[in-house]
């Protein structure tokens, strides 16, 4: 009979499905070979960087090194450069993982900004009650992980100050948004507290049309654009990290710029 | 430990004893020629999901990464390993004396001599401890556009903590085209590079072996 080698305990297929699913299905072979070409070439001598998910790993211990080395480039008080009005990009590209007739669509009768985790006021908001909230207007870049980059307009309130208006606890590390659609991301409380981390409900002082966002966008000039999650419909002030649609698949978390 | 003496005469096999490349620069060219192999394939991969000339992109074959995602995780754990070992290598090089030795003067017209003997294959290769006049211009060319590519590279990772930087690269877009620029300067000069390696066997022995 024949028996093939085993760690006890271990189920290697089980394993190596677990770690594949780290990847977005059409890439997860590929990857894997991109891994092993490298292994071919003798790097990492010593480690079974054959082993698709050896290398995996590595990389992602390296990426979470670099959220870590990024928080501490991170400065609290440093802005992103605004711009005139005149460099708006126009039209200002629509961006996401599926096409813009796919985007949700918010009815904005029944929304409610759920409210939850480390915070005294948990109540939810309507539309109406965020916008009465004091506005605040900026002009950055967009820069999208891709490379691309495009100048945008966007007014809302301040979330620090919608944090400590709800009682926040800001000695949390995290902030985590849900989104319409499923989209989510969680975010670093410095990031949150930076002074232009903005709710926006406006794009070039209009309501956000529904390919921005509406009715709610988290603009963060100091992220990655994937970082600023779009058609918001719940927060959590938490301790935990909750990850996020891309950061799982393989972006680096922090993604600070 | 050999130490890296240049002799008057430039004939090394009276010297047998004294290395054409000290340990240290054989090592950190080995680590650099992983750290930029991993650097540009990866970076043709990233460079794909955004491509700043529409009628280039780069074949799946030939870059690392397989999609953007993975491409990043090897540029942003290659980036370390690049820029220590560069600090490491032109720290050295510099308080060493080897860069001033070996690549200084550069005078012009010796490069364009040199450049005219190399063009008709008249130029002497007999001394692997001199650097002809071209040699000298391309090693300290491709060492600023390394520096060059790291700091762009900066810009584009971090266009708002380093947003001066990025000002002095012309901003976010254009640093992208700087370092797209410094990228294919690097890869011609790996093609001259490695083409005149082969031609000459006994200089890849000394980059290896260090006779």
């Amino acid at each position: 009979m024949r028996q093939r080698k085993i760690i006890p305990g271990v189920d290697a297929k089980l394993l190596i499905k677990d770690a594949a699913k780290l990847m977005p299905d059409r890439t997860r072979r590929g990857f894997l070979r991109g891994a092993a070409s490298l292994g071919a070439l003798a790097f990492l001598t010593g480690c079974d960087i054959i082993d698709g998910d050896t290398a995996e790993g590595v990389l992602r211990k390296i990426s979470a090194f670099n959220d870590g080395a990024q928080a501490v480039l991170f400065s609290r008080t440093k802005l992103a450069p605004e711009f005139p009005e005149s460099a708006l990009t126009r039209p200002f590209p629509f961006n996401a993982y599926y096409e813009e007739d796919e985007a949700p669509e918010v009815d904005a009768n029944d929304y409610l900004f759920e409210v939850t985790g480390l915070v005294d006021n948990k109540k939810s908001w309507t539309l109406d009650e965020l916008h009465a909230l004091p506005e605040v207007s900026q002009i950055t870049r967009h820069v999208c992980v891709e490379g691309w980059s495009a100048i945008g307009s966007w007014q809302g309130a301040s979330l620090a100050d919608f944090l400590k208006r709800i009682g926040a606890d800001t000695s949390a590390k995290y902030v985590w948004f849900k989104c319409a659609e499923g989209y989510s991301n969680t975010i670093d409380m410095p990031t949150a507290l930076h002074p232009q981390t903005q709710m926006s409900f406006k794009f070039d002082h209009k309501v956000l049309p529904r390919a921005y966002g509406f009715p709610m966008k988290i603009r963060i000039p100091t992220k990655l654009g994937f970082k600023n999650p779009k058609y918001v419909v719940a927060m959590e002030v938490t301790n935990t990290d909750k990850g996020g649609y891309w950061e799982d698949q393989g972006y680096n978390w922090f993604s600070g710029l | 430990m050999t130490v890296d003496i240049i002799p008057n005469r430039p004939d090394v096999a009276i010297h047998p004893d004294v290395a054409i490349h000290p340990r240290w620069v054989r090592v950190c060219h080995w680590i650099n020629a992983i750290a930029i192999f991993v650097m540009i394939g990866s970076g043709w991969q990233v460079y794909n999901a955004s491509p700043l000339f529409h009628s280039l992109q780069f074949s799946k074959h030939i870059a690392l990464g397989e999609w953007l995602g993975g491409a990043l995780l090897w540029h942003f754990a290659a980036m370390w390993v690049l820029v220590i070992n560069g600090i490491v290598y032109v720290t050295l090089g510099i308080v060493s004396g080897r860069f001033r030795r070996k690549l200084l003067p550069i005078y012009p017209s010796e490069v364009v001599a040199d450049a005219k003997a190399a063009l008709t294959l008249r130029l002497s290769h007999d001394d692997l401890m001199h650097y002809n006049a071209v040699q000298k211009l391309l090693y300290a060319g491709v060492m600023v556009t390394g520096i060059l590519i790291v700091l762009s590279g900066l810009s584009i990772w971090k266009p708002v903590q380093f947003q001066e930087l990025a000002t002095l690269f012309g901003g976010y877009d254009f640093a992208r085209y700087v370092h797209f620029v410094c990228m294919l300067a690097i890869v011609g000069f790996l093609i001259v590079h490695v083409a005149l390696a082969l031609v000459v066997p006994k200089s890849l022995r000394a980059i290896i072996g260090g006779r």
